[in-house]
């Protein structure tokens, strides 16, 4: 259990590449925290310099009271499940799990204690004896898990532990994860590029980009509200559709009241309708280039008049509409979101 | 692939007998001329069936030796010959995993200096440094030793090599997950990285050690004391030494008698051996 403190963590490689430029970032004792972004932007390195498996070129970072800068990551206090779980294949499972409590010198019954305990949160105490080849992916996930588990440490580094999983059990994973989590209460850094785990997981949400934080804040405050356009386009699937200012008022659709400095609207694709809400701010003109019907919803891809970008809409169900038949879209104010193009950010 | 093509068939099979017979025949004379009686060699005329003093030939190479042939008893020669390829695969291993080891997971100063210079003994195999190294053995004192035999054949590159490819094959996450887990270098090198290399270690160990085995020029050099003779030596000694004809049957007996340690070592250690050379799997 511990708090652990960023405090202005840069990364600078030996060739002079940067990939953290100063991330500060306070995660409280028991926080699931997930770090999100595109490839390259830096939440590997971020988590590895956590890990200890990178030096910190600058900054300091404190995990429970301790400024562990400089600690080897044995001495850390912290687990890590990695991406391809890097079992070590010429031991048992047992032995997977133990090797880490050996080293430490814990005595022989409290390293079996762990390993039945962990074995069984895990549902793997059947497998103890085989060698990880025997083992279905799902089941390598959970020895891997386990290894961290036993430890007991003070802090869960997950790289992104599910993605070499197909996709139902990912899911399945994904949710036990989040109960274990929660059960024991452990602060926990997930690194992950698949915004709906991040969605789903996260008491708090991190999206980075090259190497920043473009913003901190629950799910679904990023969701409701995306402080800048990368964040906009980065969270919600399918992405949020933008608009420019200049287009809508040359179809003299501009919304009113939007605030001072707004060139660009964003508008998700769930809030985009077919028909007329109560109070429509703004009606779009554009014919059904594809509908793509997806089980409980549908996505429409309308392509506007006079431009080439297509607009996404979702809406329940299998919509009677045509490819190639003219649509008006509609869309409330209240689910505009307005930016700036040049700043990226938010207008209000 | 062809399927159902008797006549490529055919040729194939007819080029493969041919092939396994131009290996096999000599081996075969040699197993044939063991068992004959003195002086049938020097006859002229090579006998093809198995003669009938076997058992007496035998005998004699083994219990007695022939030292007017010069050539001492051959339980002596094959031990010599068997440690010497003992302490040449087990160095050479040790030695390599060790800087294989340094070279694949150490930053250190002139890395890629070293890597090279590694590099360069593969090009520098006993017989073309024959002169210095034989001056350094017996400056050290080594001639007619084992230290003398083995040491200066120990370093490999080629081993160095064939494990430094192992290791980078390892996983980087590996070594990452061991760091967490809280072992330092030496601790993953024990405790992961060699279980891991063991059919590699098991490959390497048949072909060092009939390289060692096989040995000729270097043990010829180094030694003149017969207590330190090894095999291959001696059967050179019985061709060459003592005053009479080549006692031919019993050289050829002797021959036998030499192959078979390697024989034996390829026979037990063949399921790990190949499983070293073709076995991909982590």
């Amino acid at each position: 259990m511990a708090r652990i403190v960023m405090d202005d963590l840069h990364k600078v490689y030996p060739g002079g590449v940067k990939a953290v430029t100063g991330i500060s970032l306070d995660i409280a004792d028991g926080e699931m925290i997930v770090l999100v972004g595109p490839s390259g932007c830096g939440k590997s390195t971020l988590l590895r310099m956590v890990a200890g498996l990178e030096t910190i070129t600058g900054g300091t970072l404190t995990i429970g009271e301790r400024v562990v800068n400089q600690l080897e990551p044995a001495d850390r206090d912290i687990a890590m499940v990695f991406q391809n779980y890097a079992l070590y294949p010429h031991m048992t499972v047992y032995n997977n799990l133990a090797y880490g409590l050996r080293n430490k010198g814990v005595p022989k019954p409290e390293i079996d204690r762990r390993v039945q305990e962990a074995a069984g949160m895990l549902q793997i105490a059947d497998y103890l004896d085989r060698k990880p080849r025997a083992l279905s992916g799902g089941q390598r996930q959970r020895v891997a898990m386990g290894r961290a588990l036993v430890r007991e440490p003070a802090a869960f580094l997950f790289d992104e532990p599910l993605s070499n999983l197909d996709a139902k059990l990912r899911v399945q994973m994904r949710v036990e994860i989040r109960q274990l989590q929660k059960r024991l209460g452990t602060t926990s850094l997930y690194v992950t590029h698949d915004q709906l785990e991040a969605l789903t997981l996260a008491d708090r949400l991190v999206v980075l980009n090259g190497g920043q934080i473009e913003q901190v804040g629950t799910p679904m405050e990023l969701y409701r509200r995306p402080g800048t356009v990368f964040v906009a386009g980065f969270i919600g699937s399918p992405a949020m559709n933008m608009i420019d200012m200049a287009y809508l008022r040359d179809r003299g659709a501009a919304p009113p009241a939007l605030p001072a400095g707004t060139d660009l609207v964003g508008v998700r694709p769930d809030d985009l309708s077919l028909t007329p809400g109560e109070s429509p701010a703004m009606a779009l003109r554009g014919t059904v280039a594809l509908l793509e019907p997806a089980g409980a919803e549908s996505h429409i891809y309308v392509t506007l008049d006079g431009n080439a970008q297509p607009i996404t809409v979702r809406v329940p169900g299998l919509p009677e509409v045509a490819e190639g038949a003219a649509v008006v879209l509609h869309a409330p104010l209240e689910a505009l979101h307005p930016f700036n193009s040049a700043s990226g950010k938010r207008t209000g | 692939m062809v399927e159902n093509d008797r006549f490529g068939s055919l040729l194939a099979h007819l080029i493969l007998i041919l092939g396994v017979a131009a290996v096999v025949f000599p081996v075969y004379v040699a197993v044939i001329a063991s068992t004959h009686a003195p002086g049938t060699f020097l006859q002229g005329v090579m006998p093809l069936l198995p003669g009938s003093h076997a058992i007496e030939n035998y005998r004699t190479v083994i219990f007695e030796g022939r030292a007017q042939a010069g050539a001492p008893p051959i339980g002596l020669m094959l031990w010599n010959s068997f440690v010497m390829a003992m302490m040449i695969a087990v160095g050479k291993i040790a030695i390599s995993l060790l800087s294989a080891f340094a070279i694949v997971y150490f930053r250190f100063r002139f890395r890629i200096f070293f890597f090279w210079v590694i590099f360069l003994t593969l090009m520098l195999p006993v017989e073309v440094r024959i002169v210095p190294t034989y001056a350094v053995v017996a400056n050290l004192g080594l001639l007619n030793s084992y230290a003398g035999l083995s040491i200066p054949l120990i370093a490999s590159a080629t081993a160095t090599f064939l494990f430094r490819q192992f290791f980078m094959t390892v996983p980087e996450e590996m070594l990452e997950a061991a760091r967490v887990d809280g072992a330092g270098p030496m601790k993953f090198f024990k405790d992961i990285l060699l279980p891991l290399s063991i059919t590699n270690i098991a490959a390497m160990f048949v072909i060092m050690f009939i390289y060692g085995w096989n040995q000729y020029l270097w043990p010829l050099l180094v030694t003149n004391d017969e207590r330190y003779y090894t095999v291959v030596m001696g059967i050179q000694r019985m061709v060459t030494g003592g005053d009479s004809e080549p006692l031919w049957h019993l050289v050829m007996a002797t021959v036998v008698m030499a192959a078979l340690p390697p024989i034996l070592v390829i026979l037990f250690m063949q399921r790990l051996f190949v499983k070293g050379l073709v076995e991909t799997e982590k």
